[in-house]
Formats: structure tokens, sequence, C-alpha cells
């Protein structure tokens, strides 16, 4: 007999926890993080494909090692999977996934439909973006919308969840249940503005926030300084974002390609001094969140590990954040487990049936 | 930070797969290909603290003038001042005529210029030069706006969650709306004064 994990509903494990008070939804993750518990989250390669398996073999890798699952919505505007498919599929496992939202593609009223409609499935948290511009991704002549800003987005989600009621006003009849998470990026200027713009996402409905990758732990340091003058580490789950990097080079590709990723000449410098670049950018990582999770106000880590996602368990292991905690896992159902018990035999008894013995152990 | 790096992006790759043709238009999205100077933009973000007040005296006219606006129509007069805001606060902020002007809370920078037209404050891809991520040579405009209210007296309305943009409101003018809404504030606050006094 398993024994049931905590954080999972005994009717099922992809149907909704039990609600509790002060929650506003009814998913793992804010669960994990109101307990006061150091969380683990992790962003999912969105395939180009359409086939399921390969977003669950994609997140089985994550198994036991996070809190939850970013299904990122066309980052850096390049064509992939969606969130919402995404989700629909992770959610249907078992697994908490966190939806993006970007700006960038969806009008209000398109997001305020997959707002619904990922609530519906079972989506506990769900994170609002500005999203990249279009000129960074594939398609750089699609055309931008950019109707509502990440910040009146928070505070068109929280409305519905919070009022039931849409932008417009209508009401509904079952507002959805979310955790609301933002982005901050205290590694981009105007940097004195950074933590008073973390208040104005908290005012306009901010939950939790993940960070941009930290490469530069005291600039990092110095943002949350002011975020906890200002009182903001009371009122959000601030979680930094760490990530490896492959190597010196991939570093410098990054840091002129890539918009709002600050990663510092030492850290560079680091990199092409190792024999091993890509063990000394793993290595790097747990120093940066070894150093990140002794700050106080930090909720947890956002480990972004792009196309190099093996490595997420071993961080998180190896960095130690979890303290021994197990995140939930997925496991095979009881009944499930119970068929598979009784006729594990069929697989390894060496049984060769020919039609005349059928028939014999027939009369 | 200091050493340039070659820059290929993922988009500058899928442009060099495009076919190949003589012609090359500017390499900058197509609201900025009209416009390559900001200066008179950044003049005005530099003078915020007297744009501030200059506007406060302006609005204070404007609703003085309500009694004319209402004797003609507002919707005969909406044209004509919009003719005159539309090509004033063009040249001033490069205005794009949003119809529900917030230059006030956000340090006299039009918020419509950022190619995101984000009301909110910056988002996380601005460059370390300060300049945006789309337009490489366009200074932020919320790096500047944030620079821009430290000057203002009411600089801390940058502070205030904005509504989504009521694309409904486009090219509209806001001078109008603003006016009618305050004259209609001043009146009720009467009528509330009145009753109060009476009852």
């Amino acid at each position: 007999m398993t024994v049931r994990q905590r954080d999972e509903n005994p009717a099922g494990i992809h149907l909704p926890l039990d609600p509790l008070p002060g929650h506003t939804s009814r998913g793992r993750l804010e669960r994990v993080l109101r307990r006061g518990e150091f969380a683990v989250t992790t962003e999912l390669n969105p395939p180009d494909s359409a086939d399921p398996e390969d977003v669950y073999n994609r997140a089985k890798i994550f198994d036991g090692w996070v809190d939850a699952i970013n299904a990122v919505d066309a980052s850096g505007a390049n064509c992939h999977m969606s969130s919402v498919g995404i989700c629909a599929l992770l959610t249907r496992m078992g697994y908490a996934p966190i939806m993006q939202i970007a700006c960038r593609d969806k009008n209000r009223i398109a997001i305020q439909g997959d707002v619904l409609g990922g609530a519906a499935m079972g989506v506990a948290n769900m994170l609002c973006l500005t999203g990249d511009g279009v000129q960074a991704g594939d398609q750089p002549g699609a055309k931008p919308v950019f109707d509502l800003d990440s910040m009146s987005l928070l505070e068109t989600i929280r409305i519905m969840r919070d009022n039931g009621k849409f932008l417009s006003g209508r009401k509904l009849t079952t507002p959805p249940q979310v955790f609301l998470g933002a982005a901050v990026n205290p590694f981009a200027p105007p940097y004195d503005f950074r933590p008073i713009h973390l208040g104005k996402k908290i005012a306009a409905g901010a939950q939790f926030v993940q960070t941009q990758y930290c490469f530069d732990v005291p600039m990092f340091k110095t943002f949350m300084r002011s975020a906890r003058d200002l009182g903001h580490t009371e009122k959000v789950f601030i979680l930094c974002g760490v990530g490896p990097l492959a190597s010196a080079k991939t570093a410098k590709w990054i840091r002129s390609n890539v918009p709002g990723i600050h990663i510092p000449d030492a850290v560079i410098k680091r990199l092409e001094g190792a024999q091993d670049q890509k063990k000394e950018g793993k290595q790097l990582c747990i120093d940066i969140i070894n150093e990140v999770k002794e700050i106080p106000g930090v909720a947890g880590v956002h480990v972004m590990a792009y196309r190099q996602e093996e490595y997420v368990a071993e961080i998180v292991d190896e960095s130690g954040v979890l303290k021994g905690r197990q995140p939930w896992k997925r496991e095979i159902r009881r009944d499930d487990q119970i068929v598979a018990e009784r006729l594990d035999h069929i697989l390894h008894d060496e049984i060769t049936e020919t039609q005349v013995d059928m028939v014999k152990t027939a009369h | 930070m200091s050493e340039k790096q070659p820059a290929v992006t993922q988009a500058t790759l899928v442009k060099k797969a495009a076919p190949k043709s003589d012609y090359k238009p500017a390499d900058v999205s197509p609201q900025r290909r009209v416009q390559r100077t900001f200066a008179v933009r950044l003049w005005s973000i530099r003078h915020s603290r007297l744009l501030e007040w200059f506007y406060s005296r302006f609005a204070d006219v404007f609703l003085l003038l309500h009694p004319l606006w209402k004797g003609i129509g507002y919707g005969r007069v909406e044209a004509p001042v919009k003719f005159v805001e539309k090509r004033v606060k063009g040249f001033m902020f490069d205005c794009r005529m949003c119809g529900q002007c917030i230059l006030s809370s956000t340090g006299m920078s039009c918020p419509m210029n950022c190619p995101k037209q984000l009301r909110n404050g910056p988002c996380g891809g601005v460059r370390a030069n300060g300049n945006c991520e789309v337009e490489p040579d366009m200074p932020c405009v919320w790096v500047k706006a944030w620079e821009g209210s430290r000057n203002m007296v009411h600089g801390d309305n940058i502070l205030k969650v904005q509504k989504p943009v009521d694309q409904s409101l486009r090219e509209t003018s806001a001078w109008l709306r603003v006016t009618a809404q305050a004259a209609a504030a001043r009146e009720t606050a009467q009528k509330a004064q009145n009753t109060g006094a009476s009852a």
C-alpha cells in the first residue's frame, strides 16, 4: 500500500485540494509557501510537437524535486505548444502547473476566457507576464497585441477571483480560484524603481513573484533590502530565479542577445577558467542558490535550466534547499497498483501456450 | 558589457533566411520608422516640473471655459480642440492620441510610446544602458518616466495602478473629457453641499 502523500486529494490526484482558510487557491504551491517551506519551482521546455508524451516525459524528470512547474507561454516570442495545452496535460496527471499568461499574443477577451478555462482544468497558479516583444522571436512579423500589461492583467484576474466579475462587470457563476504570480527583474534599469514597481504589482494582486535569472547576488541583495524596507516581503512570496549556464560562450550569447538578463564579468571569467565548463555552470548555480536562500524574505527558488532540465534534480539535491522534504511525486494510483501486483506474473512467467495446450486445458 | 558582441538574434536569423531583394526598409518597427529623434520628448521630461505646473493652470482655464464648451456643445468643439491637442501634444510628447492622457502620472513621458504600450511600469527587458528592448536606439519610456516623476510635485502618482486602455476612446480629446468630468464632479459636489445645507 502506498501512503498518501501530503497535498494530494484522496479522491484522485487530478482533483483540487480542500480549501484552507486564508488560501485563495486549492493548489499545492500555495500550501507549501504558506506553511513556510522553501519552495522550488521550475520551467518545462515546451515541445514543438503535438504528442502529449513529449510533455509527460519532460515533466517526469522533475518528479519529486519541485513544487510547481511553469508552463511557459511562447517564451522569447518563439512558437511552441501553448501554455493552456501544457496545463491541460499536466493537471490530468496531478502535476501543479503555473500557467504563464503573456500579454503579447492575446487581448483581454481571449485572456479572461483562458483564465476560466485554465481554472476549470485545475490550474491553481497563474503567472502574469508582459511578454517579450515579437522582435525577439522566430516570427518578428507577428502583430504585437499588448492589450493589457502585466499589472492590469494581475488586476483583471484578481477582480475575476475576488469580485466574481469580468473586467466588463459581467458576473461569473463560479469565480476562478487561483494563486496569482508576477515576474520581477531586479537586474534591469531603473534599479531604484524596481522595488517600488514590485509594490505596484502587489497592489494589483501579486501573491508570489519569480525573478529573472540571478547571477549578481549583491545586486539581488540590494533589491531585497529595499523590498524588505518597503514591507513587501510580508505580502508576497519571492522566488529567486536561478539556472545553470552551459558554458562561457552561452553566457556571452545570452548576455548580448536575451533582453533583461544581467551576467557580470566575474561569472564569465569563472566559467572560462574552469576545466569542465558545464559542471562549473552547475556548481555556480548551486553556489548562488546557497547564497540566495540565506537572504531574509526569499521564499524559494525558481530553477530555469533551459535544455539542461536533467540537472534540475541534481541542483536541488546538492544545494539541499528542500532540507529533506520531498515535494509531491507522481505515483501509480492505488487501484492500478493492485491490478499490477496481481497480474505481474504474466510478465515474468514462462508460459508458452500452444493451441493444443489450450484445447487440453479447456476440457 | 564593454566589449561589443555581434548581435545574432533569432530574429536576425529569420531575417537572413528571408528572400533577398534590393529593397531594405529601415530596421525598426513601423511605429518608429517615421521618427528618429527624441529631443523634444526628452526636453519635456527634463522639464516635467514646469510642465506639471503649466498643465494644472491650463486645466483650470479649460474648466473656467466649461460654460463656453457647453454653450457651443462638446460634440461640436471636439474636432477643433482635438486638432490642436493632437499637434501640440504630438510635438511635445510624441502623443499617440490614446484619448486618456496620464502624462501627469508618468513623469510627462507618454507611455503609449512604449512598443508594448505599458502603462504601469517598465518591462523586464530594459537594456543595461537604459534603452528599449524593442527599439535599441530609443531610451526606455519608463526609465525616463521614473526620472521625470522624481522632479514633479505629485510625482508619486506614478504608483497608481492604471486601468487597461479603453481602445474605444482612441483619437478623441482627453482635454475635453477631463474638463467635462471635472465639471460634472464639481456640480455633484455643489449639489451635495446644497442639499446638506438645506437639510
